[in-house]
Parts: structure tokens; C-alpha cells; sequence
């Protein structure tokens, strides 16, 4: 199993939130990935502004894995509130940092961990006078301690300060003297580095630290999205944010200063799906960011879009349900929504992005697929992967890109033809031709969520019925040929295991997959990427005895649609399901996969 | 049941407007409302409004939510973009499309049940953000495809067909409007149609939200002895305080009206709205006492008629969100996308 040794370790930084920790955390992993080498941050908050205990992990990896390890080893335990819980978290040989000013003996009852205390309150104190910048100080005073003891290098810490306080230079130098002060103490009164530490290498070129929410929001801007609407929600907020910060760059009229966007906060989810739908019907490329409270009540404006055949994108950053559930940690508990929102007959197109690179590209193509099937898209990311900075390949655009916009007829097309029925199919691809308002009265059609024939018209008669929600199914059938493919990582040898994932399972089953073929036990790994599924994946599942279908929510609902879905036999899958809101690690992963093994090969 | 597609009849020298098209160019399918419904005489009278502001058909949005009046966006204008949307949701949809393209004139059609009960939210919501729209109100004070339930516009006291006697009090839209902020805030009734179609010409003019409440009364479910949405009792209690006409800025204002009794106001695109007024002292640009008049005849059991309230000097919509001109539909994606430079640079910040 990891580490701790060189660059392979994890610290786990316990504090209270509203204390200003959140930037100490990012300038230390900033600091360790300007170093060259490989980080994984996770943010695990409570839903509350100030006062309640938070934590943020980082995981170094010189070996690049991109999710969480399941162990600790260094704790910076600033809170006092969880002092035991996190003296319980650290793993054997494990280090606990935390601030002596207030001595606490008992710290000392783990003979397997070493305590390092060090006054960072009191030397703040004397040092810095107001009261709010001391517990800010506090905090770099931690940051100053953790380089010392794991080798950061303080050139590459103060370089970011700088950066960040390029406006305010009186910080810049203030900020300084508190990390050397956390600093100093280590180096005087311990041994350090620690045996795991960081050692500079060259494997962040080309790479930033991004979070899922901001780089969809660029993939927005990029796919040419001109209406936002949205209403506030836990974890989906700051993809919004993301949204009206690019638009106000990038977006306004230099000349005239007027915005070519329009986002609107809206009263709850119920209109912000209504103005989605009616801005995509007048042709703007719209979208919405909510999480799973958002998309129940958005169900039935999902069925009207799907049935009036709207094109609109809903991002469903996931986070633990039911119901308010733990508004601030992470499941994929929306699986089987989202795969099916709304009464009636209802089946969507949804994609599965599992790391901010993929949401910049899957935001992009859930416009394009929206438009060209005419259909709701559903974007299904989740907390950890929304609101996590991850390392990935910088972002990069193709300024050749054409925007798919789907079987629009102009007025120049509609003049040449002798009628238009908006939901006949034409070409036999179950796709109508639509209008834009205002292009022409030959192209003008009723809209209506009640039953309709293939010209628009209201109906009652079962075979007009018919007739549209068959062709529907066509067409989201078709689509399984037009969006993101699975990607597989097959083993060496030949195995009759099989694992498959989607989203962010998959950092936790491809580092669980390595290990296990380096432990002798191969197993073939499929990320699915879409649904409707390709037909590789049953193919996948059929080459396989036992797949495991690994995922984070109780039920199995990956598990449930892929027997739903295919026509595999439902003794091929395993289900593997982690659902306490943590992200996944791949020790999770890789014990519960060996266990099964083991099992048959009892059996 | 299919819809009907109602034949178009065409007169000789029947009358056209600027735009050469004729009354009947604006009609739609056949209503297939209960014979005497009042919304069909507000289905008229909006016939004749568009006609006789020459808008295009096919240049204007008809948005409708669910319920009987919903059904009527169906009823005119066939060479229009209509959608009959979800129940309650009318203001969110339409809010969107104009974003979209704000050069369409639009006009949503609600009743009490889909605007005061499930959509009371919304409806709100769009006055706030002086939607460019005009809203109409079809109010019947019950719940009509359903079969006869009172809606929250029902009066106290006053009598289904079946059941007992309405104990909650009722949300007036009108004192609503006047609350929450709406810009052009009118009331009528089906019956008059000489008025209601000046206030929907008033209303499509009106840069921002407009809100006309019409009584309509339903002829199978609420037009009995003992219900205040009848015709009979709408006839006896009506009360014309207000008297609105819209002229267009293409003719004369020539129409002497003595002082204090007619007063215009001019509309953004230069047209008049003349605004008959029995009342000397009443003021429809004051909003407080805009309120305080609609509240007398509340208690007076007056049914106060006429645009009540206007306020020319707010931005929509579109004037907030400060965008450009052009309707964001026709924006070419080469002027959406930031290119590939630009994309590289701004990712400094996650280096």
C-alpha cells in the first residue's frame, strides 16, 4: 500500500471554518504543485458560515494518483473541538501538529504517533496586535510549521504571497514574518524534515489546479451559452459564479459596454427551469446549475422540455440526499433522476465528467448535444469534483469549433418550403426541424406540454400520441451514437474481473485498479462516460464473470440502470458503494474488490 | 379530440391595416370554451388590439400557463410562436424567451387559479424585473377544468355552484401589482370591449410589465346567484373610475377632453393613452394613491375599472441587465467566443 515516504503522503488540516484557513490550505498545496510535484486537495466543510469544525486533506502523489488515499499521516489539528477525532484519524507512524499554547497532555496517549506542539497563538500574539489578523497569522504561522517539517521550499510560499497580495504589498511582508515564525520554531526545537517530505520534481508542467464548477463555467462561456438562470444551492453555486465572472471579462461590448449575456437569479428552481426552457425555445443556448433538491423541483418543467423537444442544459452538481441530506458532502445520488426526471415517459441524455478538464469539454458538448437532439442535457458532476481544485491538463480551445445548433430552419428554408409541421420527421433520423419566434409565419407552431401530433397540433387520438413519444425514444436511442464513448484501462493479462465507474469513482478505481494488478490480481476497468449507454458497455460486461460497479450512493443506481439499460444478466454485477459523503479512496476500492475475489475463489 | 382549425372567412372590403392584413389574419383556432365564456371576448378583443397596432403576427410571443384562459393563446393569432407552458410557470418561461430576443412583443395569459395560487410567485417575480410583457388576468374567481373549485380570487362569502359559501379572504391582483411593484397596472371586463381593447393596445405599448385583471366570468361554474364573479353582479357593481384610450402616434391628438376629467399620458413609443377619469383628483401616476382608490372600492364593493396605475420611469428587464440591443439570438458565435488566447492567459491564475 502508499506511503508515507517521499512525496507520497497525506496531511489533513483540522480548523473552524470562517477563520480564514481556506487560503493557509490552498497556499500549501499551491506551493507543493509549484514544486513539480503532483497534489490532490480535498475540502471537507460543514453547511454553516463560522464556527463548526472543517477540514481540508491534501494528498501528495508523486506518482500523479488524483483521489484520496483513505490515510492520514500528518494531522494540523487547529481545532480543539476535534482534537480526539483527529488523534484517531492518523495513521501509525503519523505525525500530529497542532498549537501548544494550551498544552494538552493527553495528546500524547497514541505511543504510535509523534506530537509536535508549537505556540503558534501565543507567538502571534506577541507579534501581531489586532485581533482578527492574529488568527489569520495563526494560520500562515501553520503553514511556516507544515514547511519546515515536510520541506516546502519558502521561496516558492512567499512567490505566491506576493502574487496574491500584489495590491496590498504591506501584506506581503506581514504574511512572511508569520509563516517564518511557524517556521523557525519547527526548525529550532525538531528534527526535520520529517521521513515524508516533498523533494522538488517536473510533473506539473502543462497542469493546473482547477475545480470542476470553474472549469465548467468556462466551457459555458466557450460553447457559446448567451442565458444563465439559477437559484442559489450548495454545490452548485460557484459554477454560476464562475459564469457571470468570465462573462463580465470576456463578454462586454468594448466598445458599447453592453453585456452579449443574460443571467438572471431566480425565485427557485421552478422558474429558473422555466426561464432556461423559454430563452432555449427563443434560440439562446441556456443552462442552469442546481444540485439534487434543484433538479426534484425542476421535474416538471424536465418533462416539457423533453416532450416539446427544448434544448437546455442542467448541471447537477450532486451532493448527499435525501432530501437536504448533508448539503456540503458528496454522493452520485443522481444517478437514476437524472437519467429519468419528470412524470410520464421520460429518458435523457446525461454525462458523467470525472475531472475539471472533462467538465470545460462535456459543458461544451452538452450544448452542442442538446441542440442537435433537441432534448434537456444533463450534466452530472458532484461536490467533490465541482468544488475540489484538481490537477489536470491545462485547459485548451479550438477556435475552429462551430457550435452544433441542431436542425434550425431559416427563413430563407422555410421559404422554400411548402409546409412545416415542427414535429414531423423529415429525414427519418427522429430529429424535427424547429423555428426560432419571429423568423417567419410559415415557421410559427404551438408549443403545448399536452398531447401533440407530429404537427403540433393538440391531440387525443392514441396514434398521433403514439407516434411523437416512439420517435422520442428513437431519438434519445440515437443518441448513445454521439456522445462520449467509455474509456477502458485493460490489465496486462487476462481476467475475469471487471470494474466499471463513472464521474468521480473514478480516481479511487483506477488508482485501486494498479495496485491490484501490481498485487497479482488484474481486473479490467471501464469509465462510462454517458447515457443512453454504448453498446460497448454490455459487450464489456458480457466479457467479463463478475464486474464490479463501483459507486458512491446506497442504492446501486449505476448498478440498477446498467441491469435496466443492457441485457446483461444481472449475476455479472457487483455492486461496490461508498455513501458517507466523503469522496472516494482507492483503499476503499481495493479491499472491497479483494474481498470478493477472495471469496470466489473459495466458492 | 383534435384541435379545430377554424376556416378563415374573408369580406369583400373588409378593412386592413398599415400592415395590408386583415382582422381575420389575426384570429386563430376554434375556441373550445363553454358557449359565453368571457375569455372568448378577451380573446377577441386582443384580436382586434394586435390588429390594430399592425404588429405582425409572427413578430409577437403568446405564453400562456395551464387552465381555462391558458387555452386561449391557441385562439388568435395562428402565425404566431405560442406556448402553453406548465401550470403557474407562464412568467418564468416568458421572462426567458424575451431575454432571448427582446424585440418580440409578448403577451402571457393567466387566470386567478394559475396566477394567484400556484403561480402567485412567479407573477410576482416577473413585476419585480419589469419584464417587457403584458400580462393578462383572465379572472373568474373559481377554477374552471377542474369543475367549479374556488380559486384565490374567489370574494367571502361568495357562493359555489355546489358546497359551501368562500371563507378566505381573496387576493386582489390589483393591490398585488400595486405592492410588488408592477409598472402598468390595469382592470377590466370581458364584457367591455370598447376598454379592454384600448388597455391591451395601452399595455403591448408599455415599456416594462403591464397587468390588466379582467373579470371574466365563467358561465358553467360561476356565474349563479351568490357568486360576485357573475355577470349580473359585474354589471350591477361595475365601476368605470378610470377610462382608457390608446391612441397612436400617427394620429392627431385632437380629442378636446376638459380639465381634470381626461388626462393623457404619453406611452415610450410616443403613442397616448387617454385616461377618462370620474374621479377629479385621481392621480394613476401616484402609486399610494392609486392604492388607497382601489381599497374604496373595494369596501364600496365597486368593481374599479380602467388603467389605475403607471410609471413610465423604470427600466425593464433588458435596461437592467444592460444588454446590448441586438436580441441575444442573433449574436454570432465568433462574437461569443473569447478565443483560444484568451483561455490560456486567464488560466495563470490556477498555475
Amino acid at each position: 500500500m502508499s506511503g508515507p515516504g517521499l512525496n507520497d503522503f497525506v496531511i489533513k488540516i483540522g480548523t473552524v471554518n470562517g477563520t480564514g484557513s481556506a487560503s493557509a490550505n490552498g497556499l500549501l498545496m499551491k506551493s507543493i504543485f509549484r514544486m513539480g510535484i503532483p497534489v490532490v486537495g480535498k475540502n471537507v466543510f460543514p453547511s454553516n458560515i463560522q464556527g463548526l469544525p472543517t477540514w481540508y486533506e491534501i494528498r501528495v502523489s508523486g506518482d500523479g494518483h488524483a483521489g484520496r488515499s483513505g490515510e492520514v499521516h500528518m494531522m494540523v489539528a487547529m481545532n480543539q473541538a476535534t482534537y480526539d477525532q483527529d488523534l484517531a484519524e492518523l495513521a501509525t507512524g503519523g505525525v500530529l501538529l497542532y498549537d501548544s499554547t494550551w498544552p494538552r497532555p493527553h495528546l500524547e496517549n497514541r505511543p504510535d504517533v509523534t506530537v509536535i506542539g508549537v505556540p503558534l497563538m501565543q507567538m502571534c500574539n506577541e507579534v501581531v496586535k489586532a485581533a482578527r489578523s492574529r488568527i489569520l497569522m495563526k494560520n500562515m504561522a501553520y503553514v511556516g510549521a507544515v514547511a519546515a517539517l515536510v520541506d516546502i521550499d519558502l521561496n516558492v510560499i512567499r512567490s505566491l504571497i506576493e502574487e496574491t497580495f500584489a495590491a496590498k504589498a504591506k501584506l506581503i511582508e506581514s504574511n512572511m514574518v508569520a509563516v517564518k515564525l511557524g517556521y523557525d520554531y519547527v526548525k529550532e526545537h525538531y528534527d526535520s524534515p520529517l521521513r515524508f517530505r516533498v523533494a522538488p520534481l517536473d510533473k506539473t508542467k502543462g497542469k493546473v489546479m482547477i475545480d470542476g464548477n470553474t472549469a465548467a463555467s468556462l466551457g459555458c462561456v466557450y460553447a457559446g451559452a448567451t442565458f444563465g438562470a439559477w437559484y442559489p444551492i450548495t454545490p452548485s453555486t460557484s459554477l454560476m459564479d464562475g459564469f457571470v465572472k468570465y462573462c463580465k471579462r470576456l463578454r462586454v461590448d468594448e466598445e458599447t459596454g453592453k453585456n452579449k449575456f443574460c443571467i438572471i437569479q431566480a425565485e427557485d428552481e421552478l422558474a429558473a427551469a422555466g426561464l432556461i426552457i423559454g430563452a432555449a425555445w427563443n434560440g439562446a443556448r441556456a443552462f442552469t446549475p442546481t444540485s439534487g433538491p434543484g433538479i426534484s423541483l425542476m421535474s416538471e418543467w424536465i418533462g416539457f422540455a423533453y416532450y416539446t423537444e427544448i434544448p437546455v442544459v442542467f448541471f447537477d452538481i450532486q451532493r448527499t440526499g435525501p432530501s437536504t441530506g448533508m448539503p456540503t458532502r458528496t454522493q452520485q445520488c443522481d444517478i437514476q433522476t437524472t437519467a429519468y426526471a419528470s412524470h410520464g415517459d421520460t429518458k435523457h441524455i446525461v454525462l458523467y465528467p470525472s475531472d475539471p478538464n472533462e467538465c470545460f469539454d462535456f459543458a461544451v458538448r452538452s450544448f452542442d448535444l442538446a441542440e442537435r437532439f433537441q432534448t434537456p442535457v444533463f450534466f452530472l458532476s458532484d461536490i467533490d469534483l465541482g468544488m475540489n481544485d484538481w490537477m489536470v491538463d491545462e485547459l485548451t480551445w479550438d477556435d475552429s469549433y462551430v457550435p452544433d445548433r441542431g436542425k434550425v430552419l431559416s427563413k430563407d428554408d422555410l421559404d422554400k418550403m411548402e409546409s412545416f409541421s415542427r414535429y414531423l420527421d423529415v429525414d427519418g433520423d427522429h430529429i424535427p426541424y424547429r423555428t426560432l419566434p419571429g423568423t417567419d409565419p410559415k415557421g410559427a407552431y404551438f408549443l403545448r406540454g399536452s398531447g401533440h401530433n407530429a404537427h403540433a397540433r393538440y391531440t387525443e387520438l392514441g396514434h398521433e400520441y403514439q407516434e411523437v413519444v416512439d420517435r422520442l425514444l428513437a431519438k434519445w436511442a440515437s443518441a448513445k451514437t454521439a456522445v462520449p464513448a467509455p474509456v477502458v484501462q485493460n490489465a496486462k493479462s487476462q481476467t475475469r474481473y471487471g470494474m466499471i465507474a463513472i464521474g468521480t469513482s473514478d480516481a479511487g478505481a483506477t488508482e485501486a485498479r494498479k495496485r491490484l494488478e501490481a498485487d497479482g490480481m488484474p481486473v479490467d476497468y471501464m469509465r462510462i462516460r454517458a447515457f443512453p449507454f454504448t453498446d460497448e458497455v454490455e459487450a464489456f460486461i458480457n466479457d467479463h464473470e463478475e464486474v464490479f460497479v463501483v459507486e458512491q450512493n446506497r442504492d446501486g443506481q449505476l448498478h440498477d440502470l446498467l441491469l435496466t439499460e443492457t441485457n446483461v444478466a444481472r449475476e455479472r454485477l457487483t455492486p461496490v458503494l461508498h455513501y458517507s459523503g466523503e469522496p472516494l479512496n482507492y483503499r476503499f476500492v481495493y479491499d472491497e474488490l479483494i474481498k470478493r475475489i477472495k471469496l470466489r475463489k473459495i466458492a | 379530440m383534435t384541435s379545430f382549425v377554424k376556416p378563415k372567412i374573408r369580406r369583400h372590403n373588409e378593412p386592413l391595416n398599415e400592415l395590408g392584413l386583415a382582422r381575420a389574419d389575426y384570429e386563430g383556432n376554434m375556441s373550445t370554451l363553454c358557449a359565453g365564456c368571457g375569455h372568448d371576448s378577451v380573446t377577441a378583443a386582443m384580436v382586434r388590439a394586435f390588429y390594430e397596432l399592425s404588429i405582425p403576427p409572427h413578430r409577437a410571443l403568446k405564453i400562456s400557463g395551464i387552465g381555462c384562459s391558458s387555452k386561449t393563446t391557441s385562439y388568435f393569432m395562428n402565425d404566431s410562436h405560442g406556448a402553453n407552458t406548465v401550470h403557474g410557470r407562464m412568467p418564468s418561461f416568458a421572462t426567458g424567451a424575451l431575454s432571448a430576443n427582446n424585440d418580440l412583443p409578448t403577451i402571457g395569459i393567466s387566470g386567478d387559479g394559475d396566477s394567484l395560487s400556484i403561480g402567485l410567485g412567479q407573477m410576482a417575480h416577473a413585476m419585480r424585473r419589469n419584464v417587457n410583457m403584458l400580462y393578462m388576468l383572465e379572472n373568474n374567481g373559481v377554477y374552471g377544468l377542474t369543475k367549479g373549485q374556488f380559486s384565490a380570487s374567489a370574494d367571502l362569502g361568495s357562493l359555489p355552484k355546489k358546497g359551501d359559501p368562500n371563507e378566505f379572504s381573496p387576493i386582489d391582483p390589483v393591490a398585488f401589482a400595486l405592492s410588488v411593484g408592477a409598472t402598468f397596472i390595469a382592470r377590466s371586463f370581458s364584457g367591455d370591449r370598447q376598454q379592454l381593447v384600448s388597455l391591451i393596445k395601452a399595455g403591448l405599448k408599455h415599456k416594462g410589465f403591464a397587468i390588466i385583471d379582467v373579470i371574466s366570468p365563467c358561465v358553467s361554474f360561476n356565474d349563479h346567484k351568490g357568486s360576485t364573479k357573475s355577470y349580473a353582479h359585474t354589471y350591477e357593481f361595475y365601476s368605470k373610475a378610470v377610462h382608457a384610450d390608446y391612441i397612436a402616434p400617427s394620429e392627431e391628438i385632437v380629442a378636446a377632453y376638459d380639465e381634470g376629467e381626461v388626462m393623457p399620458v404619453e406611452l415610450h413609443d410616443g403613442g397616448y393613452i387617454q385616461l377618462r377619469k370620474v374621479d377629479k383628483d385621481y392621480d394613476p401616476t401616484d402609486r399610494g394613491a392609486a392604492f388607497n382608490r382601489v381599497m374604496a372600492s373595494d369596501n364600496a364593493n365597486e368593481i374599479l375599472t380602467g388603467l389605475l396605475y403607471i410609471d413610465k420611469s423604470q427600466p425593464d428587464l433588458h435596461q437592467t441587465q444592460n444588454m446590448e440591443a441586438r436580441p441575444l439570438n442573433e449574436i454570432p458565435y465568433t462574437e461569443l467566443n473569447p478565443g483560444a488566447d484568451k483561455l490560456q492567459a486567464l488560466q495563470a491564475e490556477f498555475r
